[in-house]
């Protein structure tokens, strides 16, 4: 176990203009709305930084929609954290990116939702959402930034990985981030319309293989491989408690984004200091070594490579955290993998729920009728 | 992958804008911070780099280094290969 975070992932808020059916917010987004105050991310970035974490990524939700983002990268620059902005784009302005910049942010990276317009503002459930990132990735390298442009892939796109990188090359990016989909939260509501076939897949990724022979060291091209196509489950948050602290608007810390949902008392930053969090809380301890880890992992040769997988994948697939990551073919649950490839096979006509308050409201709603 | 520079000493190294080179205290080390990573540095890889300021010739980092260590052999050479790498691999550019 590491004493330090390396990461620390601040979620400020929940809001954002932008509907993407494939966001990993949770889907109780509508009932978590008591946002920490500047104040209280000072404490939390000052404390994580005494421990040692580097990284500070603003992320939310859309981290533009806070007014006082720019004194919080200052004060995280301050600290000497590396400072990241995850952001739509959506809410940018010329001004706000050098205001930004002279507040001390290191890297903006700016998420697409495709390579086309009309597709792009489909999934992010709005009509000016391309031009205008287009016009602020721009803008971002103008003033210098190292920029990392991210794509979602998912069934409806992954065919248009070749426009998507020469759009991503027009636009001088210095990283480019294919994401396929992870399937959590609004993801994992929708994953049965998001899902792409593995054919589509291999070709995705022939096309990735050429564009890098072709850019070489000059244009970063990341490929986050969709882990229900593996037969071994990822080395999900490098280990539980291991690297990573994400912070959620409300101030509950947690030890990856999705963890909330997890049947486990996690601890509240309005509650306790980050040393007693990361170190102490049962929270963060809950999976940390691998003394938790039942068969098929406990005698798994393999367990210090992937521990498992993931906490949230094992319980939202199996309703056991403790379980072995399904998507592992040594899980004798690994079947609730493979059902909904076979399913991707004959397609959904079942509309995508996009990801807003309203939408959340009723699924919250109706689950409370239902169980 | 990289294509090698070698460089020449009259070269002023400066660290490029899309890497930040800091010291961190918790680790005892100087870190090459980029986008969401860091690169730790071994303590000769970090006393190389932090004297890559914009100012300094390659020749005045090499005279600097062993006036501090002046029991180290070869420490032209081993900066000179150091600085090779670390052009190659973009943490540095240069003004000449």
């Amino acid at each position: 176990m590491k004493t330090a975070p390396f990461w620390l992932l601040a979620e400020l808020t929940y809001r954002c203009p932008l509907q993407c059916p494939y966001c990993s917010n949770p889907i109780e987004i509508a009932q978590i709305n008591n946002e920490l105050d500047t104040e209280t991310w000072f404490r939390v970035m000052r404390e994580a930084r005494q421990l040692g974490a580097v990284q500070l990524g603003f992320s939310g939700g859309e981290p533009l929609v806070r007014e006082d983002l720019p004194e919080l990268v200052a004060e995280g620059r301050r600290l000497g954290y590396y400072t990241n902005l995850i952001t739509s784009g959506v809410g940018m302005t010329a001004d706000k990116v050098a205001n930004l910049k002279a507040a001390g942010l290191d890297h903006i990276q700016v998420s697409f939702q495709a390579s086309s317009a009309e597709l792009n503002n489909f999934f992010a459930g709005s009509d000016k959402a391309f031009a205008q990132k287009i016009a602020m990735a721009k803008e971002i390298k103008r003033h210098g930034y190292p920029m990392v442009l991210n794509f979602v892939l998912h069934r409806q796109n992954v065919d248009q990985v070749a426009q998507i990188l020469d759009l991503s090359m027009e636009l001088q990016a210095d990283y480019v981030e294919l994401a396929n989909t992870q399937y959590y939260g609004w993801a994992f509501h929708n994953r049965q319309q998001l899902l792409p076939t593995r054919e589509q897949l291999q070709k995705a990724e022939a096309v990735v293989a050429q564009y890098r022979e072709k850019f070489g060291a000059r244009r970063k091209i990341i490929f986050v491989v969709p882990d229900y196509y593996e037969t071994r489950p990822k080395r999900c948050m490098n280990g539980w408690g291991n690297i990573f602290l994400t912070i959620t608007p409300d101030g509950t810390a947690l030890p990856c984004h999705s963890a909330r949902q997890l049947p486990f008392e996690f601890p509240n930053v309005r509650h306790h200091n980050i040393g007693y969090i990361w170190r102490d809380s049962p929270g963060f301890n809950q999976f940390r070594g691998n003394e938790w880890m039942r068969e098929p992992c406990r005698s798994c040769p393999e367990k210090e490579k992937d521990f498992g997988g993931c906490r949230c994948q094992a319980f939202m697939l199996t309703g056991d955290a403790a379980n072995t990551d399904p998507v592992c073919d040594k899980s004798p649950l690994h079947h609730t993998i493979t059902e909904v490839i076979d399913k991707a096979y004959i397609g959904d006509a079942t509309p995508l729920l996009f990801r807003n308050m309203q939408n959340s409201k009723n699924l919250i709603a109706s689950d409370h009728i239902s169980s | 992958m990289s294509e090698t520079l070698l460089p020449k000493k009259e070269w002023i190294p400066t660290i490029h804008s899309h890497f930040r080179l800091q010291w961190e205290e918790t680790q005892q080390a100087y870190v090459l911070l980029y986008p969401e990573g860091m690169i730790k540095l071994n303590f000769s890889g970090g006393e190389i780099l932090s004297r890559c300021n914009g100012k300094s010739t390659i020749q005045t980092i090499i005279e600097d280094l062993q006036h501090q260590f002046p029991d180290a052999h070869n420490i032209e050479q081993d900066v000179l290969e150091f600085l090779s790498i670390a052009f190659g691999k973009q943490w540095l550019t240069t003004y000449d």
